[in-house]
């Protein structure tokens, strides 16, 4: 009797170290080895926005991939806002980023920087990111800080300069829910602190304009769902829904349903409509007809909606397996924005504007 | 068998079925080709997710939870 519990406690032991070990073997795949050469567009309520965009992506020994980018918009800009109270401009951002992942057993471990200049206004960054798969790679749980610092300045103003500071914390979970589905959540809440307002925009109280006057912080929250599942034609679906809120009376609402399918083993295309609503700042006013400390006219901080309709496509030129892949891509959306308390103060109805969205870009992974 | 004994082989028994619960995953991996495919992935390029995020951060008061790691708008 003896002799057999001693076997029975034996065996539970081994199945218990077994069970411990088989959950601690695995190990994450550093990102594909991979360039992009973009061309990016938007136009639409008299802003043109483009510019091309590099980025190389390499792994070194086998534990780190380095990441570098390069980003550039060159904004013509004769707005509403610009037409009704200033002169058109044209003005020329630029980017760099770069970073750098390290893998280590079921973690990835990002650190990344970039830095944006534009005459008026610099903005650099920090960020570190680590995802941690788990439950035998079932779920994959991720977290992510970044810390931001502006410049402000003014054209023609060289005596105006402020500085503006933004905190950023997410965290995502991404589950294998069945052989053909995948759900996420991630939640990400933004602090702002400093000169978060335009030195050129003006607001109107009682018809006149006036310097807009916003708060000097700002806290935001975002939750997002996503659902996406494998229809089992080489097609899929995916659902999107997005909540957000925040300190100036913000509550905005995103959902997204898209569909996507490949044609053989060269083409895939994705297809999408998207629906924006958002409820205007509690110190927005179209017309303020009172004096208060705060006032905007804003229309990014407005009531209104957008709709966006959109469509990708992917073409494989070249495949080698296990060597590199060339690709062809193109993407395009339709977005119509209706604002509910902007007026185009040139006609006297509430404003509404079209915008296309277009990007053409090569990619390769090698 | 001690009553000790039984019970630490109950406790054991109890965390190696638990520990199997927990880590073992329902979905094999070699169940996951559909879900590797590349019609369900999210994103069909760094700098195309980039771009968006962009146009969407200067137009719309809303802002994060998109998945597009890193972040920082740089504009104004």
């Amino acid at each position: 009797m003896a002799a057999t519990s001693s076997r029975l406690f034996r065996r539970l032991a081994a199945l218990l170290g077994g069970v411990l070990a088989a959950g601690g073997a695995r190990a994450v795949d550093l990102p594909e080895d991979r360039a992009e050469a973009l061309y990016h567009s938007y136009t639409g309520g008299g802003v043109t926005a483009n510019g091309p965009a590099l980025l190389v992506r390499k792994s070194v020994l086998d534990k780190v991939s380095l990441q570098g980018s390069y980003y550039v918009d060159s904004v013509s800009n004769a707005s509403i806002d610009v037409v009704t109270t200033a002169s058109p401009y044209r003005e020329r951002r630029t980017e760099y980023g770069f970073s750098a992942d390290y893998a280590y057993r079921d973690s990835l471990i990002t650190l990344g920087t970039s830095s944006s200049k534009e005459p008026d206004y610099t903005a650099n960054s920090v960020s570190l990111d680590i995802s941690q798969e788990s439950f035998g790679g079932m779920t994959t749980t991720s977290l992510g800080f970044t810390r931001g610092t502006d410049t402000v300045g003014k054209h023609n103003a060289p005596e105006f300069a402020d500085t503006a500071k933004h905190w950023q914390y997410r965290f995502g979970v991404t589950q294998i829910l069945t052989k053909q589905w995948l759900a996420s959540a991630n939640f990400e809440a933004i602090a702002d602190d400093g000169y978060l307002q335009s030195p050129y925009r003006v607001a109107r109280v009682f018809g006149a304009a006036v310097p807009e006057r916003d708060p000097r912080t700002r806290s935001s929250r975002a939750l997002k769902f996503r659902a996406v599942g494998d229809l089992g034609h080489h097609d899929a679906v995916h659902a999107d829904y997005r909540y957000f809120w925040d300190t100036w009376g913000i509550k905005a609402h995103t959902a997204e349903f898209g569909y996507s399918r490949s044609f053989g083993d060269a083409i895939l295309a994705d297809s999408f409509v998207r629906y924006y609503t958002q409820q205007h700042a509690i110190f927005y006013s179209d017309n303020a007809q009172q004096e208060t400390t705060y006032v905007s006219r804003n229309r990014q901080l407005s009531s209104f909606n957008d709709i966006g309709l959109g469509a990708k496509l992917a073409y494989t030129v070249r495949k080698v397996p296990g060597r590199y892949e060339l690709k062809l891509n193109g993407g395009y959306e339709y977005v119509r924005f209706k604002f509910s308390d902007f007026t185009d103060i040139r006609t006297g109805s509430l404003y509404a504007t079209n915008a296309s969205v277009l990007q053409l870009f090569v990619s390769g992974t090698f | 068998m001690s009553a000790r004994r039984l019970s630490i082989a109950v406790v054991l028994a109890g965390i190696a079925l638990l520990g199997g619960c927990a880590i073992e995953p329902w979905v094999k991996p070699y169940e996951r080709e559909q879900l590797a495919d590349p019609v369900m992935k999210a994103s069909r390029g760094t700098l195309a997710d980039k771009h968006v995020e962009h146009v969407r951060d200067v137009r719309e008061a809303a802002r994060g939870a998109t998945g597009v790691q890193g972040g920082g708008c740089g504009c104004n």
